[in-house]
């Protein structure tokens, strides 16, 4: 059961040879055990879970529910919810407990999911390591002395331990598919507007996007059933009819035009990485797609653009917290001068407040022109770049990191060294477009590899039916952490 | 660009976060790190090209949907205001800003 799909797990719910108490007291277990070691987990509350199970049995002993109900599902941090407390992996959030549901937590409630807990994730999800939570590193259930990626590596590493069937993401600029392929599960950043963020913590507006991890592709399917379409409380929010994202699964390849973009085969990427990404190309290519050699000439600047961008609207964000509504209040200020710096001081970790400081810094007076505007020019020519690619292929691969799994403090010390990192996701972020990450195999060390697949907006349909069509030949995405035996 | 001591001060002042002395070093090396990696943008000839400021554009070429100005949303404050540090009589507290 540990290592079944949504799919297998509904039909043994179904045919009552499990019931969702059962299977929710078995990842319970499962998370009692693990978390010690790799602390996926920031909150787990087993009788708010039992009772979301016991509420889906009764539901299926009637014969109602649908494909998710009685499956217990992680949520990452991010995601506020009413009567468990929402920390955003901050010192300031470390009390608050929301009055409401995020849209996202509602659906899952709505599809009769279980709520198996809150994962651990980089402070205000700014990070690609986990390293940046007040709660301490995720480990990575593949090597403990590697990170599993950020900013969702509670996520992606609960759903690699197997300590969650799936689970919920977010990505501002690669923080589902970076820790996705890190961990060697399957992560999908829905297209822009695709899933309504209210609820969810924001980072960088522009930019910040709900999504699911899970072990395969038709997971995914399932989840974004549930999790995506229109909700009026998101400016966002795109009004679009609801679509069935498991309709093309069994997509046909014959024809699938498949752009390999040069600047992603070539730009610092391990030789390992590299090898597994052209091994999974050639299948692909043998089962009669066409790959076309494409170029996306501004791919270099796309890290450059992200560090200017998201820090300017966090800076924005961010500001809400001053110790007035919610969250930590310093104590005995002389005055609100004083209890705002002390509050922020005390309540940000480290990495958050060096962004919080370059944003307010490209946002001033006299520099607004020179950062901020200029970066938003750029971003116009990395979008561009994806339109001119889109005339000529269908989706484009390539690989989702440059690396695999680094180790914990490796690349703390210098905050460019982590941010080079996110090369190959930030552009897809950048201009709105649908991606997904899939395993592809294991480096020399054993370590996951992550293939990229992006696609044309609202082409998520087609992303998960290439990475279906992939995962029904090879079993990357079934192997277990040798660190996590079942 | 390079940033300054006293920018770095300026800033902190601006983003409405106490920085010690020590730590404002730290921070100096650092954001200046991530300053020569943006700054990468400097060269990059943008005549003629408009900002982008959201994907949104590319998707609702109509533009961003607003609401009717209507009030939609129960009073909800007591629940609200629970979560907060320091309330009274329905009213946030802070230190006196007025004397």
């Amino acid at each position: 059961m540990l290592n079944a799909t949504l799919a297998e797990l509904a039909s043994a719910l179904a045919a009552k040879r499990i019931s969702s108490v059962e299977l929710t007291k078995l990842f319970l277990a499962r998370i009692a055990a693990l978390n010690g070691a790799l602390n996926a987990f920031i909150t787990v509350d087993e009788e708010r879970s039992l009772a979301d199970a016991r509420a889906a049995d009764a539901l299926r002993a009637r014969g109602e529910g649908g494909p998710l109900t009685g499956i217990p599902i992680a949520h990452k941090d991010i995601y506020c919810t009413r009567g468990m407390r929402t920390t955003c992996g901050s010192k300031m959030l470390a009390d608050f407990v929301s009055p409401y549901d995020a849209h996202v937590i509602e659906c899952f409630a709505a599809a009769h999911a279980v709520l198996l807990g809150k994962t651990n994730m980089d402070e205000f999800a700014m990070g690609s390591s986990n390293e940046t939570s007040f709660y301490g590193p995720v480990r990575n259930p593949w090597d403990l002395r590697r990170v599993p990626g950020g900013s969702s590596g509670g996520s992606a590493a609960a759903v690699a331990a197997r300590m969650a069937p799936a689970a919920t993401g977010t990505d501002t600029g690669g923080s589902i598919r970076q820790p996705a392929a890190l961990a060697g599960v399957s992560g999908l950043k829905p297209t822009y507007g695709a899933v309504s963020r209210f609820g969810m913590v924001a980072f960088a507006s522009s930019l910040d996007q709900g999504g699911p991890l899970a072990k395969s592709a038709a997971d995914l399917a399932l989840l974004m059933n549930a999790m995506a379409g229109y909700d009026a409380r998101d400016s966002t929010s795109l009004e679009r009819p609801a679509e069935d994202y498991t309709r093309a699964l069994e997509l046909p390849l014959a024809g699938l035009r498949i752009g390999l973009p040069r600047e992603y085969f070539s730009m610092g990427v391990e030789p390992d990485v590299l090898a597994r990404v052209r091994e999974a190309v050639r299948w692909f290519e043998s089962q009669g797609t066409r790959v076309i050699d494409i170029e996306l000439p501004n791919t270099r600047l796309s890290v450059p653009v992200y560090y200017v961008l998201a820090p300017a609207e966090a800076s924005s964000n961010l500001s809400r917290f001053d110790g007035v509504r919610y969250g930590h209040r310093a104590a005995e200020p002389r005055d609100l001068f004083d209890m705002h710096c002390r509050t922020r001081a005390e309540g940000f970790g480290a990495e958050v407040k060096r962004r919080i400081l370059i944003g307010t810094y490209v946002l001033s007076h006299g520099y607004y022109d020179a950062y901020y505007l200029q970066a938003q020019k750029v971003r116009r020519r990395i979008a561009g770049d994806f339109a001119q690619a889109f005339r000529q292929c269908d989706v484009i691969m390539g690989p989702t990191a440059p690396t695999t799994a680094f180790r914990i403090g490796e690349k703390s010390a210098d905050p460019v060294q982590m941010y080079l990192g996110d090369i190959f996701t930030v552009p897809a972020s950048l201009a709105g477009l649908p991606a997904i990450s899939v395993p592809c195999g294991f480096d020399s060390r054993g370590l996951p590899v992550g293939l990229q697949i992006t696609g044309q907006y609202f082409a998520e349909a087609t992303l998960l039916g290439a990475a279906h069509r992939y995962q029904q030949v090879h079993d990357w995405h079934l192997r277990v952490p040798k660190e996590t035996p079942l | 660009m390079s940033l300054s001591p006293d920018q770095i001060k300026r800033i902190a002042r601006l983003a409405r976060i106490a920085v010690s002395p020590a730590e404002a070093e730290e921070l100096r090396v650092r954001l200046n790190r991530v300053l020569e990696l943006v700054d990468r943008l400097q060269s990059i000839d943008t005549a003629g090209i408009e900002p982008m400021s959201h994907a949104l554009e590319a998707l609702l070429p109509a533009g961003q949907r607003l609401r009717p100005d209507l009030v939609t949303e129960p009073d909800r404050r007591a629940e609200f205001q629970a979560v907060a540090p320091a309330v009274d009589a329905g009213l946030y507290l802070v230190p006196k800003v007025i004397e």
